[in-house]
């Protein structure tokens, strides 16, 4: 496991390994455990820590909030905080103060759209809106007929939301605004689009697949130190040795990724091409690992793995639900090789090399 | 807990974007002067001296290393960018690479002061060719099983014996081989070899080109019988060579070279599809692109660690496992992508040459520098499993 590089990753990973550990969680049939996790993140500011102290946030950095993320992914605990996290920090890019509480963001889609109507209400639908359910208010962006965008804090009771779970048995949703009056509405600020959003989203999946990854590769190094087959350790044979390699080159390129797109729009000045080479490549990359790795944890763990008591599916399939999550690693592909195409050939390799 | 892989975001430090502009103005020159064709990749086996020593006099040439030897002692990150230019531009790197990557760093090491003094100012100035004598017949993968011998005589060691796949040996000057001085011990089947420098042209060595399936003449067999080496031609430990070797081959192992050398079809794929491309090209092109930069960032991670003072065994090994995969089935993700290009494409042809000579290229890309099968050994040890 990756040391903690801050003070407040180092805070969230001592709450989830008080209070998260997969083991208890995997036997808790009645969802105990979700109740004083939340208290205690709440505690500690940490689903708001996007979002300024006079917005009545923790004020932590980007880069900071980008590792509390990685720490959730290795323990791939099924609360709202990510969600939380993206919906305050969209919400403070308008100035909108937070309210207590999980939220989530919508649209979850990059090709789904909510409209602000003439008389300020909004409408629209949005699907695959991760934790709808649970989500007390929902930060909306939502352009208007003339196509200005602009982003509301909204009750989520007002509302229709039909429920679904991703392949991790969490809620993905399907939300439906008609003519929603607003909590706050504000104009979303100069440049900033759904693809930005999107991208935050993106990066945040990334972090947490990648860190799901850290966590397979363990259990799974673990394991085959332990399971014994034909007298020796099953890690004694090669051919599992070298399945194991995979994995962690696996993990390592998505943890390389999703590392490298964080690190890229914390410190970016502006929106460019780079930056959205960084973000988009880490959820192309990302996924593709998720479902390489996650092949091989699940190999080299046998039929237990397969299991519903052992904790192996709570990383696996959470790391392939989050793939689709903000667009998905197919969408992205063509935004980026649309995008390269347009450079031109010469172009490519400038931009690849450009950090 | 497992052993925790740390792939930091490291960034090119501004120093590093200014010399890329000047190695990206010099490779310009040098095409628009007809030095070499960007276009043509299998020139490799061709040896342009000249560019060399243009390269070596631009301060491109041992880098990392301290001036008194004719080194420039800038960081491992700006040798990088020289590296991955020259790469991606397909220059002429054959003279100078192995020696500016691997066989000076091991001189500075191992050497006695004043074989340094003579043979690295020279490495510097882009003057001589190295090669690396690992391999034998029987002796691939399993390096320490190496046989051929080298007999202590009067002021110095009698050579016999033969080595295979050897890299540039019929333009190398100098060869850094691994020879045996004493049989294996019972505890360690390591033990006995010891590392030479080897001077090439000489009595008792014959080389013998092994041509390759794309047409090259790059590797050979070499031949020793009775050749004579002197004693301060021994390069660290009598038969201590196994320490050295294995550390040698972290630096053989992470560079922008391991992913980078089919690279050439995905520009020229770009090319031929035009900027409007359809949803199928888009997407093979995009996840393509996204996977080089993912595998560019962990290999720069990993010349940051080097720059560090680290040894990322690991690391490296899972670069060039990852990179060397990626870079072979690059030919062939291209070729599917490119079976819809339409007809008029104004680079069709360089695009099929380019195939053509990459999908040749493609079976070696995970075999030199360490099979893939050796490396993920080196992971497996790594996660404490071996
Ligand atoms: C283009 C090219 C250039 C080269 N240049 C040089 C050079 O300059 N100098 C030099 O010294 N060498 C050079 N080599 C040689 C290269 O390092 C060897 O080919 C490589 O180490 C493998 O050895 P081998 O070919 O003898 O194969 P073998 O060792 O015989 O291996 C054959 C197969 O068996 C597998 N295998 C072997 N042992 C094991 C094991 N324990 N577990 C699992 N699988 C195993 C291997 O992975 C491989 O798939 C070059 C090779 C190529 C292709």
């Amino acid at each position: 496991m990756a040391e903690s590089d801050n003070i407040v990753a180092e805070t969230a990973e001592k709450i989830f390994a008080d209070l998260a550990d997969a083991q208890t969680i995997n036997r808790d049939k009645k969802d105990e455990w979700k109740a004083p996790l939340w208290q205690a993140l709440t505690d500690a500011g940490l689903p708001l820590a996007w979002v300024s102290e006079d917005c009545g946030g923790s004020g932590a950095s980007l880069a900071e909030g980008f590792s509390v993320l990685s720490a959730a992914g290795r323990f791939a605990v099924a609360v709202p905080l990510a969600e939380t996290m993206l919906a305050g920090w969209l919400l403070a890019q308008a100035k909108i103060a937070s309210p207590g509480g999980e939220m989530t963001v919508v649209p979850a889609s990059p090709r789904d759209r909510i409209t602000v109507n003439a008389d300020g209400t909004l409408s629209g639908r949005a699907r695959g809106v991760p934790f709808a359910k649970v989500a007390k208010h929902f930060a909306v962006l939502a352009s208007d007929a003339r196509g200005d965008l602009s982003i509301a804090l909204v009750d989520a009771g007002k509302c229709r939301i039909e429920s679904g779970l991703n392949l991790g048995g969490d809620p993905s949703d399907v939300v439906t605004l008609d003519k929603v009056q607003p909590v706050a509405i504000k104009p979303a600020p100069k440049g900033f689009d759904q693809a930005r959003l999107m991208l935050m989203g993106g990066v945040a999946r990334s972090l947490q697949i990648a860190g799901a990854l850290e966590s397979m590769l363990e259990i799974s190094v673990r394991y085959s130190n332990e399971r014994v087959a034909f007298e020796k350790k099953i890690s004694k044979f090669q051919a599992v040795q070298h399945n194991l390699a995979r994995l962690a080159g696996e993990s390592a390129a998505a943890l390389a990724a999703a590392t490298s797109a964080a690190d890229a729009i914390a410190n970016a000045t502006a929106f460019n091409d780079e930056v959205f080479l960084e973000a988009v490549a880490a959820k192309i990359r990302c996924a593709e690992a998720a479902e390489k790795g996650g092949a091989i944890a699940h190999q080299v763990h046998g039929a237990i793995g397969f299991t519903i008591e052992h904790i192996l599916h709570r990383y696996s399939l959470r790391a392939l639900a989050w793939r689709d999550d903000f667009g998905s690693d197919s969408y992205w592909a063509v935004e980026l090789g649309k995008l390269v195409a347009q450079r031109g050939a010469d172009e490519l390799w400038p931009l690849v090399a450009s950090r | 807990m497992t052993a925790a892989l740390r792939f930091d975001p490291i960034r090119l430090p501004p120093e590093c974007e200014q010399l890329r502009k000047e190695v990206r103005a010099f490779l310009a020159e040098e095409i628009a002067a007809g030095t070499f064709d960007p276009h043509q990749p299998n020139r490799e086996d061709t040896d342009v001296p000249e560019f060399s020593r243009k390269v070596g006099a631009r301060g491109w040439l041992g880098m990392t290393w301290p001036k008194k030897y004719g080194g420039h002692e800038r960081s491992f990150l700006e040798r990088y960018v020289v590296t991955e230019e020259m790469r991606v531009a397909n220059a002429p790197t054959r003279r100078f690479f192995v020696a500016d990557r691997q066989s000076g760093p091991v001189l500075l090491k191992y050497a006695p002061e004043h074989i340094k003094m003579e043979i690295l100012p020279r490495i510097c100035r882009g003057e001589i060719c190295f090669a690396i004598g690992m391999s034998e017949p029987n002796s691939g993968s399993d390096l320490f099983a190496a046989k051929t011998r080298a007999t202590k005589t009067d002021g110095g060691y009698l050579i016999n014996g033969t080595k295979i796949w050897t890299s540039s040996a019929h333009i190398a000057d100098y060869m850094i081989a691994i020879f045996r001085t004493s049989p294996p011990t019972k505890e360690n089947r390591r033990h006995g070899l010891t590392q030479f420098l080897v001077k090439m042209k000489q009595p008792g060595i014959q080389v013998n080109p092994i041509g390759q399936i794309t047409g090259q003449y790059e590797f050979n067999e070499v031949v020793f019988t009775d050749h004579f080496i002197p004693d301060d031609h021994v390069l660290g430990e009598i038969d201590g060579a196994w320490k050295q070797a294995t550390s040698e081959l972290a630096y053989e192992r992470s560079g922008p070279e391991r992913f980078l050398e089919t690279y050439y079809v995905l520009t020229e794929l770009v090319r031929a599809v035009g900027n409007n491309p359809d949803i199928r090209s888009a997407e093979g092109i995009g996840r393509l692109v996204a996977q080089v930069h993912t595998m560019r960032r962990m290999s720069v991670s990993v010349a940051g660690m080097l720059q560090a003072g680290k040894e990322p065994v690991v690391e490296a090994s899972i670069v060039k496992d990852i990179g060397t995969i990626w870079e072979q089935q690059l030919p062939h993700r291209v070729r599917e992508l490119a079976a819809f290009v339409e007809e008029t494409a104004t680079n069709r042809e360089t695009l099929e040459k380019q195939l053509d000579f990459a999908i040749k290229t493609a079976p070696k890309l995970t075999i030199q520098g360490g099979t893939t099968e050796v490396l993920r050994g080196i992971i497996a040890r790594g996660l404490g499993l071996r």
